[in-house]
């Protein structure tokens, strides 16, 4: 047995979401991006002394819409808790969060079940002046209180993961679904969005739950991936040489791709959690779950259903353009651009992709989605055949432009009179007298060579169903 | 008008005649800024009621309070006025905002040229736990004022303000108010935003006004109730507090709960109660014997809710941001230097207290089932409050106490709140009104009444404090 098959793998996510409001969780200053460090604070995100903290509806209806995109239970009461710890950049000394009671429970986003989705405060910004750029051994740290206090929902998943790949591709899905509800810039390097793992081994075929670490500081879809990776085997080495793994966090540093331990269970900190004397529970009504699912856009997993069941596509089209909310949506316009069949359409969208390769994507690409649409309407209508619509794509790929200019500049119009054809059939059955007689004593596969003669001669202009009815009536078969 | 003659004025009265013209706004505010700028100068001399006193009198704006100065607890921030809640902590700190209860008092026409000291944070029976030395009671000046608003109780009752704006957690308006003698009203948790007061304990602090009479008291609270936005616990006070004038209390049913009203209270306190109760009869009340048999329990409640909450309040002093700081080699070290020197010695045993009690396994022991007695406490009221209007009880177990007498032991001074602690944690509104004086030091009566009954509430206190006849002027500095 293989190493990698002795061990599986337990992965579940917790991921931290900046939400695209325009003000603070609990005050009303605007959030911030880039601006001069602490021009956006005011004596409640500094925790100056008196300051009281107000909830900010629209995070909480955000909340809402990420709950219902989730499928998740949305709690009719629930209730903001203080997570009390000393750090600079928590300027009132605790983080105010949800505890046992959050927002919303439940849920599933493919086949990876939610565990709970609840709303928090984000920390300032630290910055540590000195060598390491850690806090510890640096000269002196500083404070940016513009990103405290920004509104944060947290998403934590089931431990459903198997793999360092399956996380990746989740999270991708997870952003999609996030960025079409538009509730936050899911940016990853930008720290919009942020990811921790909790990952544990067992052995393969256990339903027991290993020994959990969690990896935190993974800032990009590469990280990630890698960093569970580094942590799946760190782990598996452990356990092969007969060892324990000890829980831990983990420091994930890109630069080395190493992992450095931040804090045992031992050091782990009592927060002291208790319910926010200075908020009231939130309570859902039913404007505010009218108004959440006023907001909802089509979510990727209803795209997917739709594109199959309304417009026939495969499930495996359907969800490829329904993952992809900017390929989905490339689709979506060019499906409107034209009457044209939408599984052709989805077929050509799959041949652009292949010659785009992973340098540009549709969109970026020289071909609009219009110019696909009429590429595929040419070839519907007889126009052009399948083979010198490839030819023309090529064009549009290289130079862009409109299709049925390409196809009049270089000449690719599908030969449309039959005299002109069939002179093209009479000199290939010329050119391929032993293939003829072949065909003529009964031997059907042999047209092969007849055909291809015509279509090097036609430059793919030729429709070969076309042919190959000629060459049996030139040949009396 | 003579010096004298002005103290006489109720704030009532200062306020019509200023209206009227009689009396100059700036004679009466400066007559009353060079009292308290002359007990400050007289340091250990003088009561010490103030931690700050204006250099001269300030504009005011137009309104029903125009020109009338109030007194303000230290722990209220006043913006660029030293608002440092009796704490070394925040020496010198001077708040870019003003708390919404002073700015409505204001925004009436009030105006405000001294601060006056309180013990630390609002932690205490005494005021001797202000980092800037007790305060002293103008009827004896060995005996402590009372606490926490303990400097302004002791100004009003001397005539040294016209009147003050406290704050009560546990009694912490009304137990200064009885030991000086004067009127101290705790409104319904919720009625006067918090916003800008510096949190002792966030679920029970409650602003509320000191004054020579009941009619003040209301006028004070008039001016101060209401919801505000930055106080998410705020609400919308149901409606006009009025100015009492009634003389009987003809179908007003009083209860005397057993509980309250006998251990551990003092003789001649207890005397003066009863003496009160023969009044009230005679006015046209019927008394009652009612029981709250939870409410023993509330003091043991109270000191773990309230410093769990401190603990967790106090948590955003740690030296980075603003006020005191005491250099460390590292950062924990520079966190514990200043809250170690920063605090006085029974605002660090309330965060211990506190800490303990929210800590992993022992909060369901400590904090959640105070707060069930909190809740039980809570219905016991309830369920009187169907029989009776106004629960009646003496304010404190004992008259003013020596300075030092209790210092040395945390357990006696908690009990000065005996009393008072019920109604913080029901949420109710009290108020004390001088009963008489006992061996020449004053006992208070506490009235209590249902939540956003202040009318009904101020309308009895009125018609006793008008049979009672409490002479204060003895204490006039």
């Amino acid at each position: 047995m293989s190493d990698a098959a002795r061990y599986e793998a337990v992965i579940g996510l917790e991921i931290h979401v900046q939400l695209s409001t325009r003000t603070k969780m609990f005050c009303g200053c605007e959030l911030s991006f880039g601006e001069e460090p602490n021009t956006r604070t005011c004596a409640v995100c500094l925790g100056l002394p008196g300051a009281l903290p107000v909830a900010n509806a629209r995070a909480i209806e955000l909340g809402l819409m990420i709950g219902m995109a989730l499928g998740s239970e949305l709690a009719p009461r629930s209730v903001f808790h203080r997570k009390n710890y000393f750090y600079p950049d928590l300027p009132k000394g605790y983080q105010i969060s949800q505890y046992d009671q959050p927002l919303c429970r439940g849920g599933h986003l493919g086949e990876i079940r939610i565990h709970r989705v609840h709303l928090e405060e984000d920390a300032a910004k630290l910055i540590h002046v000195g060598a390491s750029g850690r806090i510890h051994g640096s000269d002196a740290s500083i404070v940016d209180f513009n990103r405290g206090g920004t509104p944060l929902a947290e998403i934590v998943t089931e431990p459903d993961l198997r793999s360092a790949e399956q996380a990746g591709e989740w999270l991708r899905l997870l952003r999609t679904t996030l960025r079409q509800l538009g509730v936050s810039d899911v940016n990853m390097e930008e720290g919009s969005l942020r990811c921790d793992a909790n990952i544990s081994l067992r052995p393969s075929g256990s339903d027991a739950l290993g020994t959990k670490t969690e990896l935190k500081n993974m800032n990009s879809f590469r990280f990630l991936e890698r960093g569970i990776r580094a942590e799946i085997d760190r782990q598996r080495e452990i356990l092969e040489a007969g060892g324990e793994v000890v829980q831990e966090t983990l420091h994930f540093d890109p630069a080395t791709a190493s992992l450095t331990a931040l804090r045992s269970k031992e050091q782990a900190q009592d927060y002291r959690y208790f319910p926010e004397p200075d908020l009231l529970p939130v309570a859902i009504d039913e404007a505010m779950l009218a108004a959440a699912r006023e907001a909802m856009v089509e979510l990727p997993a209803a795209r997917a259903d739709r594109l199959e069941r309304e417009l026939g596509l495969s499930a495996e089209a359907a969800r490829t353009l329904a993952f992809n909310a900017e390929l989905g949506d490339y689709y979506d316009r060019a499906l409107a651009a034209a009457e044209v069949d939408a599984r052709a359409l989805a077929n050509w969208l799959s041949d652009l992709v292949g010659r785009l390769g992973d340098e540009r994507t549709p969109a970026e690409s020289s071909v609009t989605p219009a110019a696909l649409a009429e590429l595929v309407a040419l070839v519907e209508g007889g126009e052009i055949t399948t083979a010198g619509g490839r030819q023309v794509l090529d064009v549009l790929v290289r130079e862009g432009g409109e299709p049925r200019a390409v196809v009049a500049a270089q000449g690719l119009a599908a030969i449309g009179s039959d005299d002109e054809l069939a002179a093209l059939v009479a000199a290939a059955i010329d050119a391929n007298p032993d293939a003829a007689e072949r065909i003529r004593s009964g031997n059907a596969k042999a047209i092969g060579p007849i055909v291809g003669h015509v279509m090097r001669e036609s430059r793919g202009r030729a429709d070969g169903a076309e042919v190959a009815r000629l060459v049996n009536e030139q040949l009396g078969v | 008008m003579s010096d004298g003659a002005l103290i006489a004025l109720t704030a009532e009265a200062a306020a019509a005649r200023i209206a009227d013209g009689s009396l100059p706004a700036a004679e009466y505010a400066e007559a009353y800024r060079a009292r308290a700028a002359a007990d400050r100068a007289a340091a250990d001399d003088g009561l010490n009621c103030f931690t700050w006193v204006a250099d001269s009198v300030g504009d005011h704006r137009a309104g029903p309070l125009a020109g009338v100065p109030v007194a303000v607890k230290d722990l209220f921030c006043t913006a660029g006025v030293p608002s440092q809640a009796g704490s070394r902590l925040l020496e010198g700190y001077l708040p870019p905002y003003t708390a919404t209860a002073v700015r409505r008092l204001e925004d009436a026409g009030a105006t405000s040229h001294a601060k006056t000291n309180q013990d630390e944070f609002a932690m205490g029976s005494s005021t001797e736990n202000s980092a800037f030395g007790p305060s002293r009671n103008p009827w004896d000046r060995e005996r402590v004022p009372g606490g926490s608003s303990g400097g302004s109780a002791a100004a009003v009752a001397a005539g040294l303000a016209p009147w003050a704006l406290g704050t009560d957690t546990g009694g912490s308006i009304r137990q200064p108010a009885a030991l000086c003698g004067i009127v101290g009203l705790k409104p319904t948790y919720g009625s006067v935003s918090r916003y800008g007061m510096i949190a002792f304990a966030s679920s029970l602090d409650q602003a509320g006004p000191l004054t020579r009479n009941v009619r003040d008291a209301a006028l004070m609270l008039r001016h101060m109730v209401g919801r505000d936005e930055c106080d998410a616990t705020s609400l919308d006070y149901p409606l006009e507090i009025r100015l009492p004038a009634r003389e009987d209390l003809a179908g007003v049913r009083i209860g005397v709960p057993a509980e309250l009203t006998a251990d551990g209270i003092e003789a001649g306190v207890l005397a003066r109660f009863s003496e009160a109760l023969a009044l009230a009869e005679g006015l046209g009340a019927t008394i009652e014997q009612v029981t709250l048999p939870t409410a023993p329990h509330g003091l043991a409640a109270y000191y773990v809710l309230a410093p769990a909450e401190c603990s967790s309040n106090l948590a955003r002093f740690d030296g980075v941001r603003y006020g005191h700081r005491v250099e460390g080699a590292d950062l924990t070290e520079m966190y514990t230097r200043t809250r170690h020197d920063g605090f006085g010695r029974e605002v660090r045993r309330r965060v211990m207290l506190g800490t303990y009690a929210l800590s992993s396994g022992y909060y369901d022991a400590f904090y959640d089932r105070a707060q069930r007695v909190r809740t039980l406490i809570a219905e016991d009221f309830a369920r009187v409050f169907a029989s009776v209007d106004i629960v009646a009880t003496p304010t404190t177990p004992t008259v003013a106490f020596r300075l030092g007498e209790k210092t040395a032991d945390p357990l006696a001074m908690y009990l000065s709140d005996y009393c008072t602690v019920p109604m913080s944690l029901a949420g109710i509104p009290a108020i004390s009104i001088p009963a008489g004086l006992v061996d020449g030091l004053p006992a208070g009566l506490q009235l209590a009444a249902p939540a956003f009954k202040e009318n009904e509430l101020l309308d009895a206190a009125r018609a006793l404090e008008l049979a009672l006849a409490f002479d204060g002027s003895a204490a006039y500095v």
